[in-house]
């Protein structure tokens, strides 16, 4: 009964969509107030409809209800509530209606919080999120139904991945989802300052704020998938430019960009078309993802089975949305007046050299995920595209980007003083230096690049930490005002520093790890040792042992370094009941120099395993960093000028007449 | 300096490092790109010693060697044609007799296939979509619980999911 309400939720909420994408676009197209009005009653009512959709089905999974196919195929009576819960969200059809509900549930936010916006803006950003919510409700509705049911009912279902019974990954689909959809505000926003034909800088204030939530969803997300992977997959690495990361990376890329460039459009009413443009190809990348992830043309680690005629569905969604609104941007672009001129050398010069090298780096990932399928579709052989790739290509570009960083929030709007901003980066210069001279000295073998690499990451911390003691007078000032500058600093300087700083700590973890990683492996009988790093590993031998839904073997490694005894590894091997499926599961000691990171593989004949083990030097300051960008996001975002401003501004500007 | 200069210098700094870009991208895929090939094409015409490919096929039933301390011995096999393969390291867990899989490496001067990664995939009901598409143009049977891409339907009429290759 619950299953079929959330099927007629469904149902209802697609209908809705229709009208709350028609009427207030024909309202705002007319000025019709009372037809604009209706976005409001409507959006809600399609976050409620959805909402109840989504609860419908989470119930089937909660009460293991297996006469709905989706629940038989993806669930079992055994797994544990938590993972019962999340494998909602672990299929196809599960995941593209938690998609809807974000995007509901953004689009009921612009509702409720947006009662400043000009009326006209509203109601054409409302009819936008809507017709994307009415394309992804089509495609559940008739290609992906979660709600159909089997007859007979089976006693038990097939049970889900044992792989995605994680606590890391029940969060991450919804962390990144939120992050692609949320990236549909900016979207729409751009859609609608075309039609209308105008974008100023309430416009960028109202982006702003949407980009940068949907921004630290996506950086969090990415780095939840990506630490997963690292711990999960037992293959020692966290990153391994599989197209699938590569489609989450994409729009994570062009919204760091996007932010960056409203930036430069709300103070200074400059880069309007470029922004404009940015946002709807931030979130086509989104789509694009989507689609990659959805349509199963990938080989990945991620990739679901899937039907292909759902493949079909979703590029012809994507086509029209990017087509559609890329044809918009070509047609009415020209009617957006460009805003205040600045020499190249000055804050929005800076800002548009990232805004440069980002879209530069996007497009080289763009390539070398899409070329490999391209080249395959036109007939060209199967290739494939690796790490080596993304390393000449994507590495290069982050360099410049890099050193640039500290100099952009140091050179003042409109003209900067380039000799000024390296002044008062002299002492971030020396400590860099020194950095790297340590770095030079302590590596005996490695790439001869990795300590400049990993200088890099100290220079945009030191960058970063330089900014906030210029802008408080540190060192020029007496101290009580010192004191009291940073008392008074606004809470988004403060956030662009840290989410800055967040960067610089995961260039330091990225470089560490990928240049001075050390890896062994061995066949251990029991009581044989292994050295690694430092670290003797004595392999104590092998016991059974059984989970809730698995049966496992557990390898005993007693970890001693300099004779002092450190930890007990224990990496094991698990066999899932259902579905029967083998994992592994790494042993992990996180150690402030890096992870020690066991593996234990197969049984060799004569009692011994094969034991694979990774010190990957200070791997945890990558997440971390992430973590750092994540807080800097949402102390910028809770800046109340950030949130304030926007609206009065709004009404102030809504009274002038349209361009 | 003009309105007109001042863009000029912007317009020519975004052409620039999109060029460089484009240089470092059609380099890198000069370079760096590794092919996809089956034990047939291998047996037809072999890669250079040392040229990196990625070999795929399936495991050849009882021909996975342990016991030369962390070194595996298999044979990739597209029933056609068979390339040994040589793997120091943890196999992946779906690594089974008879499933598919992607190994990449080089090719030794005895004919061996180095591996330095070998993957299977991630779920027990299907095969990469590259082994399957190999095995598919050679006129390949699939084996048990290897279901083609193509031939994919909803998960219920497939095979059912845990109980392949067993």
């Amino acid at each position: 009964m619950i299953t079929e309400l959330g099927h007629f939720a469904l149902l209802l909420a697609l209908a809705v969509a229709v009208v709350q994408m028609v009427v207030p676009a024909v309202g705002a197209h007319v000025r019709d107030q009372r037809l604009m009005a209706v976005a409001y009653p409507a959006s809600l009512l399609q976050l409620a409809l959805v909402a109840g959709s989504f609860l419908a089905l989470t119930y089937a999974y909660v009460a293991s209800d297996f006469s709905v196919e989706n629940v038989f195929l993806n669930s079992h009576s055994t797994k544990p509530l938590v993972y019962r819960i999340s494998g909602v969200w672990g299929n196809h059809e599960g995941s593209m209606l938690l998609w809807v509900l974000i995007l509901a549930a953004f689009g009921a936010a612009v509702a409720l919080f947006g009662a400043n916006l000009p009326p006209t803006l509203k109601a054409n950003v409302l009819a936008v999120q809507a017709s994307i919510a009415l394309a992804f409700l089509l495609f559940i509705a008739t290609t992906s139904n979660p709600f159909l049911r089997i007859d007979p009912v089976p006693a038990d279902g097939r049970g889900l991945n044992p792989i995605l019974q994680d606590p890391g990954l029940a969060i991450h689909p919804p962390l990144l989802y939120g992050g692609y959809v949320g990236f549909s505000m900016a979207f729409s926003f751009a859609v609608a300052a075309l039609i209308e034909g105008r974008t100023d800088a309430a416009w960028a204030r109202w982006v702003r704020p949407w980009t940068l939530a949907a921004w630290m969803l996506l950086t969090v997300g990415i780095a939840m998938g990506s630490w997963w992977a690292y711990y999960e997959l037992g293959w020692g690495g966290w990153w391994f430019w599989d197209p699938v990361e590569n489609a989450s990376f994409m729009p994570w890329l062009a919204g760091t960009a996007l932010l960056h460039s409203a930036l430069v459009m709300e103070k200074r009413e400059a880069l309007k078309v470029w922004t404009v443009l940015l946002a709807i190809l931030t979130f086509s990348l989104s789509l694009m993802g989507t689609f990659l992830v959805r349509s199963g043309i990938l080989s990945s680690v991620h990739a679901f089975a899937v039907d292909p005629k759902r493949g079909i569905f979703i590029l012809v969604i994507m086509v029209l949305f990017i087509g559609g609104s890329l044809l918009l941007f070509s047609i009415r672009s020209g009617t957006l007046r460009q805003g205040g001129i600045f020499a190249p050398i000055s804050r929005e010069g800076a800002l548009v050299l990232n805004n440069i090298l980002l879209a530069a780096a996007t497009a080289t990932v763009f390539v070398g995920t899409l070329y490999p399928l391209a080249l395959d579709a036109l007939g060209g052989g199967s290739i494939s595209v690796g790490a080596p790739y993304f390393n000449l290509t994507f590495g290069p570009l982050m360099v410049p980007l890099l050193l640039a960083l500290p100099f952009g929030p140091l050179l003042s709007w409109k003209r900067g003083d380039a000799a000024a901003a390296m002044q008062r980066l002299l002492v971030a210069v020396v400590v860099t230096t020194l950095a790297a001279a340590a770095a030079l000295a302590w590596q005996s073998p490695g790439p001869w690049l990795a300590p400049f690499a990993l200088a890099l990451g100290v220079w945009v911390i030191a960058g970063a930490v330089t900014e906030i003691a210029f802008r408080v007078k540190a060192g020029t000032a007496p101290w009580p005002e010192v004191i009291r500058r940073l008392r008074h600093l606004p809470l988004s300087s403060y956030g662009a520093a840290l989410a800055h700083i967040g960067v610089g700590i995961s260039v330091i973890g990225i470089v560490a790890t990928s240049a001075w990683r050390t890896e062994t492996v061995v066949a251990l009988k029991p009581g044989e040792k292994l050295e690694i790093a430092g670290y003797q590993l004595e392999f104590r031998g092998t016991a059974p042992g059984t989970g809730p839904n698995y049966k496992e073997l557990t390898g005993q490694f007693a970890v001693t370094r300099g004779g002092t005894p450190v930890t007990t590894l224990a990496p094991s091997k698990r066999l899932y009941d259902q579905p029967r499926q083998a994992t592994t599961e790494a042993g992990i000691h996180v150690g402030w120099r890096g992870d020690l990171y066991a593996v234990l593989g197969d049984e060799q004949p004569g009692g011994a395993y094969t034991v694979r083990v990774y010190f990957n030097p200070l791997v945890r300051f990558i997440w971390l960093g992430a973590i750092v960008m994540f807080l800097g996001g949402a102390l910028s975002l809770s800046d109340r000028r950030l949130r304030v401003g926007a609206p009065r501004r709004a009404k102030a500007r809504a009274l002038q007449p349209a361009e | 300096m003009t309105r007109k200069q001042r863009r000029a210098i912007l317009i020519g700094g975004g052409l620039t490092v999109l060029a460089v870009a484009l240089g470092l991208v059609l380099f890198a895929l000069r370079s760096t790109i590794t092919y996809f090939k089956s034990p047939s094409d291998v047996a037809t015409a072999a890669p250079a010693v040392g040229q990196r490919f990625r070999l795929g096929g399936l495991v050849k039933d009882g021909s996975v060697k342990r016991g030369n301390g962390p070194e595996v011995e298999f044979s990739v096999t597209d029933t056609l044609a068979h390339v040994t393969v040589v793997y120091r390291g943890v196999l992946p867990d779906l690594f089974r007799e008879g499933q598919g899989v992607v190994a990449e490496g080089r090719l030794e001067a005895d004919g061996r296939f180095r591996a330095d990664s070998v993957l299977a995939k991630h779920d027990e009901s299907y095969m990469p979509p590259e082994v399957a598409k190999a095995l598919k143009d050679k006129g390949v049977k699939l084996g048990q619980g290897a279901v083609h891409p193509a031939d994919k339907k909803l998960p219920a009429s497939g095979a059912p999911k845990g109980e392949t290759g067993k």
